[in-house]
Formats: C-alpha cells, sequence, structure tokens
C-alpha cells in the first residue's frame, strides 16, 4: 500500500508517496537524499540514525515513515545550517571522531541528550532521582550509550560531549 | 516484508474494532520492537493500526473505592514516565526500572503498553530460519540445546525456556500494577501478575491478552512500600544491555521487624518472578542478612539450570540480598 505524507527535514517541507513498509531512515536516505543520518545496524542498536524529531533525538531506522506524517525533522547537517552548532564544534575542538560514520548520529543524540540534562530529567546513574543533576562523566557516558562507534573514538567524543555540557 | 496497510483511527474504541474485525491486524506503538520484527520476518501482519497518536498520554493520581492510584496513559513514553516527578518520587523502581532499559532514543520512542508487550529477544525466536515454539508453534525449541545464557530458571517448560525482557514489567509486578485493557466487549482491570504466563504447552501466548485486547493505561496503587523501593539490573555491560537478572524490590520496616516487603525478578521466567515465598518468610519476622538469604533459597527451591544459566541461582541471590540490605539501610538513616 502506499501512503502519502509530508516531512519538514531541515526547514525544507517535503510531500511524498511512500510503500508504507519504508522505514523513515530510507524515506530520508533513498527518497529525499538527506544522507547525513547513517544505516549501521537497522535494529536500534547502533544509533547511528539519530536525529532530532520534534525537538527529541529519535532512532529513524526503526520507525516506519508513514506513522510521521507531519514531523519536524532536524538533521546533524541542519544543526549546521547558520554556523556549526557547539556540539558539532565541541567535536571539532576534541578530535571526537575517526571515520566519522557514527558522527551525525552522535551529534544529534548530544544535542537531544543536553536538553533532557537542562530539563533535569534522570538518568540510571542517578544517585538521587529528585535532585539536582551533574553534568560529569559518568552521566555523559551513560546517556550517550545508545551510540555506538565502531571506530572506538569514546576518548574524544566524551571529551566533545563534556565540552559542550559545560557550555 | 509483505503487503503492508496502515490505519491511524482517531480513537481507542475505533482501533480495538479495527484490529477484531481482521485476522492479520496488529496495534502499532512507538514502532520498537514490532518495526524490527517486520524487518525480521518474526512478525507478518498485513494491516497496522497505529495508535501512537492517541491522546492516552495523561499521568494522573485518582482517588478509588481501594484507595488511590496513579494512573498513566499507555502512549506515555518511557523516557517521560521515568522524567515524571510523581514517578521519580513516588514510584523509584518504576523509574530505575525503565531508565536501565534500553537508550535514550529508544525511551523516547518506546509507549508504556508496547514495552509491556514487547516480545522476547531469545536469539532463536528472532531468527526465522531456526526452529522456535513460540514463533512457529510445534517447530521445536532451539534454546534447548543452543546458546541459552539467557534463558529462564524457573517456571519454564520444555516448549520454551525463555525469559520476558521488559525492566518496567519487573519493577510494575513488585508494585501490584493493574493493566488496563479495552477489548471488543469493553474496559476491563488486569493485574499485572495475571497479565503474562508461563509457557506450558502454548509459548506462542506471552500474556492473557487477545490481539484485539489495547492496553489503555497502567495504574500504580499508592502505598508507604512502593516508595521505599528500587531496581538493580545485572547484565553483560554497564549500559545498553537486557538483563541477565534483575530485582524490583520494595521494604517497609518498623523496629527492625519487616512490615511490608515486595519482590520481583526479571531474567530468572517466561514472566516477570513475584517472588511470594520469599516474601511471606520475611514478613512479620526481624530482617538480617541470615534471614534475608534463607528466604531468597525459599524462592529457589525449584530452580532448574543447566551449565549456561547455573550462574543466574548467585546472581539473583546476590543482586536479590545487596538490594533489600540497601534499601533496610536507606530506611534506617
Ligand atoms: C537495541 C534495543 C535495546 C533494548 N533494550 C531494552 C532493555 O534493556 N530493557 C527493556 O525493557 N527493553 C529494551 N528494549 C525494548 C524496548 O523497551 C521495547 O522495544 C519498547 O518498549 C516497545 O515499545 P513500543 O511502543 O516501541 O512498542 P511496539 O514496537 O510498537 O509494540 C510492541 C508490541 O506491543 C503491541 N502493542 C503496542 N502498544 C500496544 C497497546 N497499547 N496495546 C496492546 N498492544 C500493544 C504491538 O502490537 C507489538 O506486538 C530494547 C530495544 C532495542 C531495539
Ligand atoms: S526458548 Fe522459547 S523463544 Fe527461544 S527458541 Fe525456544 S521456544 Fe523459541
Ligand atoms: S541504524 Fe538505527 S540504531 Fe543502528
Ligand atoms: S568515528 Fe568511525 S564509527 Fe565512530
Amino acid at each position: 500500500m502506499d501512503a502519502q505524507l509530508s516531512l519538514t527535514v531541515d526547514g525544507t517541507v517535503h510531500s511524498l508517496t511512500v510503500d508504507t513498509r519504508t522505514t523513515l531512515l530510507d524515506a530520508l536516505r533513498e527518497r529525499l537524499g538527506v544522507i547525513s543520518p547513517k544505516k549501521g545496524c537497522d535494529h536500534g542498536q547502533c544509533g547511528s540514525c539519530t536525529v532530532l524529531l520534534d525537538g527529541r533525538r529519535h532512532l529513524t531506522c526503526l520507525a516506519l515513515a508513514v506513522a510521521y506524517d507531519g514531523a519536524e525533522i532536524v538533521t546533524a547537517d541542519g544543526l549546521a545550517a547558520d554556523g556549526l552548532h557547539p556540539v558539532q564544534q565541541a567535536f571539532l575542538d576534541q578530535d571526537g571522531y575517526q571515520c566519522g560514520y557514527c558522527t551525525p548520529g552522535q551529534v544529534c543524540s548530544a544535542v537531544g541528550m543536553l536538553d533532557e540534562l537542562k530539563e533535569g530529567h534522570p538518568s540510571h546513574v542517578t544517585e538521587d532521582l529528585v535532585g539536582e543533576i551533574e553534568p560529569s562523566e559518568v552521566e555523559v557516558r551513560e546517556r550517550m550509550s545508545g551510540n555506538l562507534c565502531r571506530c572506538g573514538a569514546y576518548p574524544g567524543i566524551l571529551a566533545a560531549v563534556c565540552e559542550a555540557a559545560r557550555g | 516484508m509483505r503487503e503492508l496497510e496502515y490505519l491511524r483511527p482517531d480513537s481507542a474504541a475505533a482501533a480495538v474494532a479495527a484490529v477484531a474485525d481482521r485476522p492479520g491486524a496488529r496495534f502499532l506503538g512507538g514502532g520498537t520492537n514490532l518495526v524490527d520484527h517486520l524487518k525480521l520476518g518474526v512478525a507478518s501482519p498485513e494491516l497496522l493500526v497505529d495508535i501512537s497518536r492517541l491522546p492516552l498520554t495523561d499521568v494522573e493520581a485518582y482517588d478509588g473505592p481501594d484507595g488511590s492510584w496513579l494512573r498513566i496513559g499507555t502512549n506515555v513514553r518511557n523516557s517521560d514516565l521515568a522524567a515524571h516527578p510523581v514517578v521519580r518520587s513516588r514510584f523509584p523502581a518504576v523509574a530505575r526500572a525503565l531508565l536501565a532499559g534500553a537508550s535514550g532514543q529508544l525511551r523516547n520512542q518506546a509507549t508504556t503498553g508496547g514495552n509491556l508487550l514487547q516480545r522476547t529477544r531469545c536469539v532463536y525466536f528472532q531468527d526465522v530460519t531456526t526452529p522456535c515454539n513460540k514463533r512457529d508453534p510445534g517447530s521445536g525449541c532451539s534454546a534447548l540445546e543452543g546458546y541459552g545464557r539467557y534463558n529462564a530458571i524457573l517456571g519454564a517448560s520444555p516448549e520454551c525456556v525463555t525469559t520476558h525482557p521488559s525492566d518496567l514489567a519487573v519493577a510494575l509486578t513488585a508494585m501490584d500494577a493493574v493493566v488496563v485493557v479495552l477489548g471488543p466487549e469493553g474496559e476491563r482491570r488486569v493485574p499485572i501478575e495475571e497479565l503474562y504466563r508461563l509457557p506450558g504447552d502454548r509459548p506462542e501466548l506471552d500474556t492473557v491478552l487477545a490481539p484485539s485486547d489495547l492496553v489503555t493505561a497502567v495504574e500504580l496503587p499508592s502505598a508507604a512500600a512502593n516508595e521505599h523501593a528500587t531496581y538493580t539490573k545485572v547484565r553483560d555491560r554497564a549500559s545498553f544491555a537486557f538483563a541477565l537478572v534483575s530485582v524490583a524490590a520494595s521494604l517497609d520496616l518498623a523496629g527492625g521487624v519487616v512490615q511490608d516487603v515486595r519482590l520481583a525478578w526479571g531474567g530468572v521466567a517466561h514472566k516477570p518472578w513475584r517472588a511470594r515465598r520469599a516474601e511471606a518468610a520475611l514478613r512479620d519476622r526481624p530482617f538480617d542478612e541470615d534471614a534475608l538469604r534463607a528466604a531468597i533459597d525459599e524462592e529457589l527451591a525449584d530452580a532448574t539450570t543447566t551449565d549456561q544459566t547455573a550462574s543466574k541461582v548467585p546472581m539473583v541471590r546476590n543482586a536479590t540480598t545487596m538490594t533489600l540490605l540497601r534499601l533496610a539501610e536507606e530506611a534506617a538513616r
């Protein structure tokens, strides 16, 4: 079955017709030519397909495009529309990548994660569920665990996200 | 993947009717499990009925004839539930269990009902080239002889030895949560302990729900014990991994004597395992480590293990001991 939908991606509105089985990731990459989100595992396990969807970090591989009609999506590419986003600058400053494949997902995840921290959301490693939260290294590691890096650039990624968290 | 129709009804009743009308129809929540299963060929519905935009998103307290409850709409996302101020302060085990599950992105997407009804992570269940009684009844169970580190140690059957993967479900089991279900005949309330099944000779059924039963909400009873509660998860890596075993526990002590204790285990059975025998052995008695270990061993008396699961016995014993001792310490402060 085909379905019609509209997606706003990095500020541009797109209308498209997709087979209902198309994932959001395939719709972005194959249909709209938006190749910043990457296909790593295609099963929710690596985070490389992460975007900001209606303002929150979200995978696109375990999502059917048809279910996201009307969504507003920002990719790592779109974050740089008016110059580098502070998180992207921090990745440059701290050498937060090697091959770069996981990087767009890491960047979107970090941006979404920093908002969650700002809103005071606790994590698995937060000692006091109702207290103030320090954006410590331990917190950042836990909160970024949904993004794998096959090159193992974790020390740089961690340093970059911590730099961005300190603002 | 087979041809797929998609429907987004604008009410819960319409969603239930749409699934009841079509044998090949399934509800779609956040999709983090079902979309994976479409790709793997584990599920091949003809019609997806998308319920993820139904306005079942409130978290609200209400007083009923049997006390006060916190009602959580099924479309509350796992991340929002874990961050909810009332859940954090009054049901810490629920917040902890959610935060121990999956990743930040997945929790933003996963719904409350979808989390409870996610299917097993047994590697053979997910691999359509291998026999699996749960996926393909009567085909056999590959996990009996194969990879079995995540297999059950309690309540398994020769037909299926897998475990339930949800962390949230374990916490809800310790809290005596109730699942609100809308079916073609109307609404009913199912205590979570009655929701899940042991595999027996029908391993294809995870729960007592029919395909057209829609989970609309989960309700948590207010109880002192639920406030002094926590969740411990033992896994292969520090984050983003399913449980080998897990423990949801709450403890209410007065003068060193157990007033109330609730204990549920994850990773040990086809359903979250409420450790009622251990609870009974502890209740109304002085609390100390020896009594605690003896009570846990009573619950584990019927455990059956293989070379691959033998480690789960000391794992769950020690994790439970540690968790309850910590709760007792906190209560003493
Ligand atoms: C890489 C990875 C790691 C994970 N790690 C963990 C973990 O550590 N701990 C953990 O607990 N979980 C973990 N999960 C599982 C995750 O929590 C579940 O996939 C998620 O909670 C399912 O929710 P959903 O809304 O996306 O469900 P969906 O995928 O939409 O649905 C799941 C099932 O429930 C049915 N359904 C959905 N909503 C309803 C409803 N309201 N009423 C009736 N039926 C319904 C669907 O038909 C389907 O059968 C992990 C998942 C992935 C991909
Ligand atoms: S343990 Fe259950 S789910 Fe796993 S292969 Fe056997 S029947 Fe299938
Ligand atoms: S491609 Fe989506 S999580 Fe790996
Ligand atoms: S930089 Fe190569 S995968 Fe992360």
